[in-house]
C-alpha cells in the first residue's frame, strides 16, 4: 500500500479535506454569509429592543439585551445547523456524496468534517452577533478565555444540530420532505429553551423538556461566557459536557446513517 | 506499465462476481450476475436503461449492498472488506458530480486528502494527472465553468489519483456530444496504457462499446445474456452483424407486452430505490 501516514493523521487529513471544501465554497461566494446575518440583525433590534421594555423577563439586574444576545447567537448557530442535513440531499442528488462514500475515508471522519464545516459558518454568525451586540452596548466580555470558551460552545453546538440534521437527511432523503421536518424541530427545539426567557418562566411540563434539551446548555455557557454580568445556572463544565456526550452520540449514529446515502 | 495500488499482475483475475443479487421490493435490478474481469481489461457492460448496469457497478463499488451473492475486487470482499476494497477502486458516478462551485484543483485537493494522499505527493500527482488530462489550464477555473466533456475527464482524474486497481466509469459518455464522447475515451483507453488498471464502463450506446472495449457482458433486465469479445459475439450472428442485432437477437425472447411491463417495473424500482434506498 502506498499509505504510509499514520491512522491518526490520514483521519485528521480526510476530515480536513471535507472542512477545507466548506471554507473555499464560501471564500467564491461569500455573499451566502451576508445574507444569513440580516435574521440575527432582524431579531436584535425588533424583538430585542421592544421586549427590552418588559419588567421582569430576564432574571435579576440583566438587561433584556444582553440576555437575549447570547440566545440569539445560539439561535442563528441552530438555524445554520438544522437545515444543514439539506445541502446533504442536494449532494446527494449531485453525487458528490457518492464520491465521498466511495473513498476508503471512514464514515466517521466524513461526519465529522460535516459537522466541523457548519461550524465554520456558524463562526461567521457569531461574528455578525457580537458586533451588533457591542453597537447596541451589551456587557460584552472579551477575555480570552472567555472568547475561547464562546468559540467551543459554538463549535460544539453547530456541529450537534448540524448531525441531527443529517441524521434526518439520511431518512427522509428528499428535500421537500426534508423541509417540513425542519421546520416543525426548529420551533421546539428553539421556544423550547431558555434562548428567549428564562426556564424559570415556564410552566413545569415545558421546562421539564427544556431541561432535555442541548440548545438549553449551549445557551447557558454562551450567556455565561459572553456576558460580563451573567453566571452560569448549570455550570460551564456541564453545559461543554452535555453537548460533547450528545454530539459524540450523534455521530456514532450518523455515521452508520450516512451509509444509506450512496444509494 | 503497472503503477496500480495492488500490484496484481496484468491478466490474472481482479474482479471475482459470484451470483451477485440486488432487489428493491419484488423487483430484481441485478440477477445472480457472475463473471472474472482481469486485471488491465477494459470491459464494457452494455444495455438498455434499466438494465441493472448501475445497480451492479454500485455494488461492485462498495455503495449499494447485494441482496446476495458476493463479489471479490483485488481479492477482497466487497461486504465484509468494504474499505480495503475502496483503497483498490476508482468510481465516476452516472451524474456530473464534481463540485461546481470548487476549482478544478480544489475538487483535486479533495480527493486527494480523502484518499489519505501524504501532503508532499498531493500537489505533484495531482499536476502529473491534470496534465494526461488535458486539464492543466483550466484548473484555477471554477468547475461549474467546465464543458461536460471537461468535467467528465476531471472526475477521471480524481478517481485515479491513489492509482485503483479497478476503475468504474458508469455511462461516462452519456450526454456529451460526439467529439467529447471521443476524447473521453482517447483518455480512457491511454490511462489503461499508462496505469495498467482495469476499466469497466457502462454505456447503452453499442458503437462505442464495440470499439473501445476487450471484451463485454450484454445486460437485460438485471442478468448477463452474454460476455464475450464483441467480435466473439458477432460472429454468432454471421458476418455483417452488430452488437445492436446481437443484442436484438439474445434479449428478443420477451414480447413487447412483457418488455413495456419490464419498463414499468425498472420506473417504479427506480422511485422505490430512490426514496426507501
Amino acid at each position: 500500500m502506498d499509505n504510509p501516514m499514520n491512522p491518526v493523521a490520514t483521519f485528521i487529513q480526510q476530515t480536513y479535506g471535507i472542512i477545507a471544501v466548506e471554507m473555499q465554497k464560501l471564500r467564491h461566494d461569500p455573499w451566502e454569509l451576508a445574507s444569513r446575518a440580516i435574521q440575527p440583525v432582524l431579531w436584535l433590534l425588533l424583538f430585542g429592543e421592544v421586549m427590552a421594555k418588559v419588567r421582569g423577563v430576564s432574571p435579576g439586574d440583566v438587561n433584556y439585551l444582553d440576555f437575549l444576545s447570547a440566545g440569539i447567537l445560539a439561535q442563528s448557530v441552530l438555524f445554520v445547523a438544522i437545515f444543514y442535513g439539506i445541502s446533504a440531499i442536494w449532494e446527494r442528488d449531485l453525487g458528490v456524496v457518492q464520491r465521498y462514500l466511495v473513498s476508503p475515508a471512514p464514515r466517521s471522519a466524513l461526519v465529522i468534517g460535516k459537522a466541523l464545516s457548519a461550524s465554520v459558518r456558524a463562526l461567521s454568525q457569531a461574528v455578525v452577533v457580537y458586533i451588533l451586540a457591542a453597537t447596541l452596548g451589551v456587557g460584552l466580555s472579551f477575555d480570552p478565555l472567555h472568547m475561547a470558551g464562546v468559540l467551543v460552545a459554538i463549535v460544539l453546538g453547530s456541529g450537534l444540530f448540524s448531525t441531527f440534521s443529517l441524521i434526518i437527511a439520511c431518512i427522509v432523503k428528499t428535500r421537500e420532505r426534508f423541509m417540513g421536518i425542519g421546520q416543525v424541530l426548529t420551533m421546539p427545539i428553539f421556544f423550547a429553551s431558555n434562548a428567549i426567557y428564562p426556564i424559570s418562566l415556564m410552566p413545569g411540563w415545558l421546562r421539564a423538556i427544556a431541561h432535555v434539551n442541548p440548545l438549553t446548555y449551549q445557551v447557558d455557557a454562551l450567556r455565561s461566557l459572553m456576558l460580563t454580568n451573567s453566571a452560569s445556572e448549570y455550570g460551564i463544565a456541564t453545559d461543554l459536557a452535555v453537548l460533547a456526550g450528545v454530539s459524540a452520540l450523534l455521530t456514532a449514529v450518523a455515521a452508520k446513517m450516512y451509509e444509506r446515502m450512496g444509494y | 506499465m503497472d503503477m496500480t495500488v495492488s500490484g496484481i499482475p496484468a491478466g490474472s483475475s481482479i474482479i471475482d462476481i459470484d451470483g451477485l443479487t440486488r432487489r428493491f421490493g419484488d423487483f430484481i435490478a441485478v440477477n445472480a450476475v457472475s463473471a472474472n474481469i482481469a486485471k488491465g481489461e477494459v470491459f464494457g457492460l452494455i444495455g438498455p436503461n434499466g438494465a441493472g448496469k448501475s445497480t451492479l457497478i454500485k455494488m461492485l463499488a462498495t455503495l449499494l449492498p447485494p441482496s446476495s451473492g458476493m463479489a471479490h475486487i483485488a481479492g477482497f470482499d466487497i461486504r465484509r472488506n468494504a474499505a480495503q476494497v475502496r483503497r483498490h477502486i476508482g468510481y465516476v458516478p452516472q451524474l456530473l458530480s464534481a463540485d461546481g462551485s470548487l476549482t478544478g484543483i480544489e475538487n483535486m485537493l479533495l480527493s486527494s486528502r480523502l484518499y489519505g494522499i501524504p501532503r508532499h505527493q498531493q500537489h505533484q500527482r495531482i499536476a502529473q494527472i491534470l496534465d494526461t488530462m488535458g486539464l492543466t489550464e483550466h484548473a484555477g477555473n471554477l468547475v461549474g465553468h467546465y464543458s461536460g466533456g471537461m468535467i467528465r475527464r476531471l472526475e477521471i482524474a480524481q478517481s485515479l489519483l491513489h492509482r485503483p486497481d479497478v476503475l468504474f466509469l458508469d455511462e461516462p459518455t452519456v450526454g456529451l456530444d460526439p467529439a467529447a464522447r471521443e476524447i473521453v475515451w482517447e483518455h480512457v483507453l491511454q490511462l489503461r496504457a499508462r496505469y495498467g488498471a482495469t476499466m469497466v464502463v457502462s454505456s447503452h450506446n453499442m458503437d462505442e462499446i464495440d470499439a473501445n472495449c476487450d471484451r463485454i457482458a450484454m445486460i437485460d433486465r438485471g442478468r448477463f445474456i452474454a460476455v464475450g469479445t464483441p467480435a466473439e459475439l458477432k460472429r454468432r450472428l454471421g458476418n455483417d452483424a452488430t452488437l445492436d442485432d446481437v443484442f436484438i437477437a439474445l434479449a428478443g425472447e420477451g414480447t413487447d407486452a412483457e418488455r413495456q411491463k419490464s419498463y414499468e417495473d425498472v420506473r417504479q424500482a427506480r422511485r422505490a430505490a430512490r426514496e426507501h434506498g
